[in-house]
Order: structure tokens, then sequence, then C-alpha cells
């Protein structure tokens, strides 16, 4: 019918937001409050409690049963009960299993986190000093590996590494023993180092590459060598840039699984790793849960000092 | 003068330090023997015993499930999210949504596992509902720690945006849902598009959360793998590796494409 009619004005396309402005209104809800409240209260329950319920239970023991831990409330003839136990807490700092576990896990980190910007560091700054063509093929050339599975990367050192893997290999054309590295703590750093160069170089790179080319000529003008230049002038401007990416390797590491446990040895101890054995091998949740919250006190001063790098390059940003 | 040749040769060790374990992995995957580092023969047999492992295939499936799913879900509430911090400047609680907002991108993945299941067996418990672990325990976990990163993605574009573009379609009386959908969608869309394959992505990936959350019979593909490789190397994985390799590069490479074309547009706004 219309095909005849060419006055007549085109049919109004029916759009998306009229349903949904009229769905909220007949609820009697503003948008405001809905693109607000959606996003609060799914990662308020599926977040935030969580981690109560982590704490509450890491104050009951493990019994048997469904669930496999104490209640935390019992009611008998009308009484509430509120059963606490340190038990967790106490064994945590009185088994040298679980300190060791931690101290091993922050110095694993820490190590793996300084190797991490002794590759990274000039990695991310022959980036920025890259010519511009280049430039965006390199950082994809950093950002690829991210994108990739880390399990099959860390599986894909293992073939590295392995006694008659690739370089034992190499090294055997020049008559050369094979190396012992996997099941060691340097097959753990290796891999550590390298699932997470790319958080390394990443915030080393937006940094530098917003380095002022003119402050390193003016310290070449006036006589300071290519040393001293990058001692005084680019390491204390690129520091935001080196805790940012510091943390980002250190943080992950501190609570990681996968690595240990498919590259360290029996006797690498860390903190992700036995929080899992107490959970999968021992199924005693209340201590699993203990080692969990004793693993956030140890990693919130890191994620500050993240916190307040990131924030320091926002300020700048806005005082541009 | 030394910075001339330091740096390219760093560079360069650091690159070949990053790919030479995946180029070997891809090589030894089209090898002949068993054996995954001792070269004897081109071969793509590992990739045909991979198709005829119904484990694997169902894993792979059920993953692909979760992620797509998980990434959905991840993608609406990322920006909502995204638009509540950058848009509405000033509203209660407005600290604590950003800090829970930005805080599963740190958190240690065996304690956010740990609590969900945690969570999932009190609900359990208390309210019936979720009646045992599965598909559904997964998404949920997967699209809390995958929202986190869309919100990352979606907020920094929201925060380049011209405002003046949407002040204009309001003075012109366009309801703010109206500008949303007629304006700021459209810009933004690129960002959505790769918070959420982001979010698919890193789903796809996820070992530690997936372990805890999931039940008997629903194991994801990373779970699969992890207890394949856990004895020793095995050439399918190379074969599924390659693949999944293959997938994610030309991915990566389409969206760098895509990036590239939407920046003049950008620079000229």
């Amino acid at each position: 019918m219309s095909s005849f009619d060419t006055e007549a004005p085109p049919p109004r396309p029916r759009r998306p937001w009229t349903v949904v402005e009229r769905g909220l209104a007949a609820v009697g809800l503003s948008g405001k409050a809905l693109v607000i409240a959606a996003p609060a209260i799914w990662l308020t329950v599926f977040f935030l409690v969580p981690l109560l319920v982590v704490f509450g239970i890491s104050l009951t023991v493990k019994q048997f049963g469904r669930p496999p831990y104490t209640p935390l409330l019992t009611n008998e003839d009308g009484t509430v009960q509120l059963t606490l136990h340190l038990n967790n807490y106490i064994r945590l700092f009185t088994d040298g299993l679980y300190i060791s576990a931690y101290l091993s896990s922050i110095k694993i980190a820490f190590i793996s986190t300084v190797i991490a910007l002794c590759i990274g560091y000039p990695m991310a700054y022959a980036i920025a000093r890259a010519p511009d063509q280049w430039r965006n093929i390199l950082l994809m050339l950093v950002i690829l590996p991210f994108w990739t599975s880390f399990l099959l990367r860390v599986y894909a050192l293992t073939g590295f590494m392995r006694g008659n893997g690739v370089i034992n290999n190499f090294l055997g054309l020049f008559g050369i023993e094979p190396l012992v590295m996997m099941q060691t703590d340097f097959a753990v750093y290796v891999g550590i180092v390298y699932s997470y160069l790319p958080f390394m170089i990443l915030p080393l790179y937006t940094n530098l590459v917003k380095l002022d080319g003119a402050l390193l000529e003016a310290s070449a003008d006036l006589g300071a060598r290519p040393l001293r230049t990058f001692l005084t002038i680019t390491l204390p401007l690129s520091m935001p840039g080196i805790i940012a990416g510091s943390m980002l390797v250190f943080i992950p590491a501190i609570g990681e699984y996968v690595i240990p446990a498919l590259l360290g040895g029996p006797s690498t101890l860390m903190i992700g790793r036995v929080l899992w054995d107490e959970f999968f091998a021992n199924t005693n949740w209340p201590r699993a849960s203990a080692v969990a919250v004793a693993m956030l006190v140890v990693v919130v001063i890191p994620i500050m000092l993240l916190q307040k790098a990131q924030d320091a390059v926002q300020d700048r940003e806005r005082a541009k | 003068m030394r910075r001339g040749w330091f740096l390219p040769i760093a560079a360069s060790l650091g690159f070949a330090f990053l790919y030479a374990p995946i180029v070997s992995l891809v090589v030894f995957s089209f090898n002949e023997s068993n054996l995954v580092t001792v070269w004897s023969g081109f071969s793509t047999k590992w990739y045909g015993a991979l198709l005829a492992d119904p484990q694997m295939l169902g894993a792979a499936w059920l993953s692909v499930q979760v992620a797509f799913a998980a990434a959905s879900i991840a993608l609406v509430l990322g920006t909502l999210c995204a638009v509540a911090l950058v848009r509405f400047r000033k509203f209660r609680g407005r600290t604590v949504l950003a800090g829970t907002a930005s805080a599963p991108l740190v958190m240690p993945d065996v304690i956010t596992g740990l609590a969900l299941l945690l969570l999932f067996v009190a609900m359990e418990a208390t309210l019936g509902w979720p009646a045992g672990r599965g598909l559904m325990t997964i998404v949920i976990a997967h699209s809390t720690f995958c929202t986190a990163y869309v919100v990352v993605v979606v907020q920094s574009r929201l925060s380049d945006l011209d405002l003046s573009l949407e002040e204009a379609a309001m003075d012109l009386g366009a309801t703010p849902i109206r500008v949303f959908f007629d304006i700021t969608l459209p810009i933004i869309a690129p960002a959505l598009v790769s918070g959420w394959l982001l979010a698919f992505t890193l789903s796809l990936d996820d070992l530690v959360i997936a372990s805890f959350v999931s039940g008997p019979g629903s194991s994801t593909l990373p779970m699969v793998i992890f207890s394949k490789v856990r004895l020793g190397v095995s050439p399918d994985v190379n074969a599924l590796a390659t693949i999944i390799i293959g997938i994610v590069a030309l991915g990566v490479l389409a969206a760098t494409l895509l990036q590239l074309r939407s920046r003049p547009r950008k620079a000229r706004a």
C-alpha cells in the first residue's frame, strides 16, 4: 500500500531507548539509580560479601560433614550462640610451614619483580624511542602474549626448560651437559618474569613515551654523560611507571599457583600453593580461609603503593 | 653513544625471550614423534588426535559457553559501572564503587576462587540457590572479575569523550537515555568490542577460579589442559595451543587495525 503513497512520512523507527525508557518509567525507577545500582549490587554480592564469608569461615574449624566447617552461629533452645575459633590463626603463626611459605613467596615475588624490571625497562625505553612506524608494531608484540593463554605460555616454558628440552638440546650441540632447570626455584623465577613481563613494560612505556626529549638534550649540552643523564633525569622521572609496573608483577606473583605448580619443585614453597593444597588436598576450608586472609594482609601494602602511583599519574594528566 | 647499540640489542633479546618458547611450541605441534622436543618429521596427526578427543572437545565447548555468557554480562555491568564513575561525578558510595570495581584486578585468583566457592556453599545452605555448582557458578565468578577489566577499558574511552556532543543532544531535548543510545554508545563502541573480547579471552584462560567454583563433571578447557600437562608434556596440547594462539593473533591483529582506523576520526573531532 505504501508503495503507491509516496507522500506518507516513513514510519518512525523503533529505537531501543524508547523501550528502556518506558520500562523504567513503568516500575518508577530513574535511569541514573539503575546505572549505579546494577553493578553496585552485583559487585557487593559477588565480591565484597564473599570476602566477608572467607573471614567468617576462617574463624571456624574443620569438621566432617557438609559443609566441612563448624557453624558460626548455633541456635539452641532459642539462645543464639556465636562460636569463634582462633585456632587457624594461631596455627599460622606457630607452624613453621606457613611462615616460611609467606616469606618465600615474598622473596620469589621480589626477585622476579627486580629481574622483570631489569629486562622490561630497556625494552620499554627502546619502544618509546623507536621511530613512529615501528612503535605500534612493537607495542602489539608486547601485548600479544598477554592475550595468549597464560596457562599455555607457562606450558610452553616447560617444553623449553625440560631435561631434554629445547635449551638443553641446543647446549648439547656444543657438548655441554644438560642443565637441570625444571622443578627448581630458578624455573619459577623464569616463569613469573616470562608471564608478567608485559605488565611491567606497558606502564613503563606509557611513562617513558611522555618523557620530554628537551630535558635529555639540555643535560647532554651541559656536559652530562648518557649514564649520568639517565640516573639523574630519566630514572627519577619514570618512578611512577617503575612503581606501577613493579606492583603489577609483584602482586599477582605473591598469590601465584599455576607457575609453582607446573615449573617449581616440591620444595618451592609459595602461599598460593599452600592455600590450594589446604583446600583441595586436605579439604580444610577454614585453614585455607585463614591463609587467604593473611595473604590479603600481605598484598594490601603493594596495592596501596600501586594506587598511589596511579593517582600521581592521573593528577599530572589533570594538571596539564 | 653507548645507548646507540645497547637499547636495540636489549629489546631484541627481550622479544626473543617472549617469543622463543611460543615459536618452539608451535613448531613442535607439527612434530611426528610424541617427544615434544625432538624433531622427527612433519605431521598433523596431533591435530587429528585433538579432534577425536571427546573430553577435550566437551571442555572446549563448555569454556566457550562460559566465556560468551560471562563476557556479555561483564560488558553490561562494566559499561554501566564506567558510566556511573565517569558521568555521575558525585553520588554516595562513589569511592566504594570505584574501589570495588578495580579490586578484582589485583586480587589473587586463589582468594577470589575460594571466596566465591564459600559464598556459593553458604548460599546453597541458606537460600537453596545455586543448587550445586557448574556452568552457572563459573559464569557468575567469571562475570565478576571480567567486569573489572571492562570498567577499565570503557572508563578510559568515556573520559576521552567530548562532553559537548552529549550536552548538545541534551539541549536539543533528548532524554539522558536517548543520549546514551544515540550518541555515547556509537562513539564508545570500539571500546565495548575490545572490552568484550578481553573479557572473553580472560574467561577462556582462567584455571584457578574455575577450579574452585566448578562442580563434578563441569571441567573447563584450562582445567583439562592443566591436568594433562601436570603429568608431563603432551603433543596434542601443543596442537591445541597452536590453534588458540592462531585465533588470538588474528583477533589482536583485527582489533589493532580497527583501532588504527578509528583513531584519525578522533583526532579530527
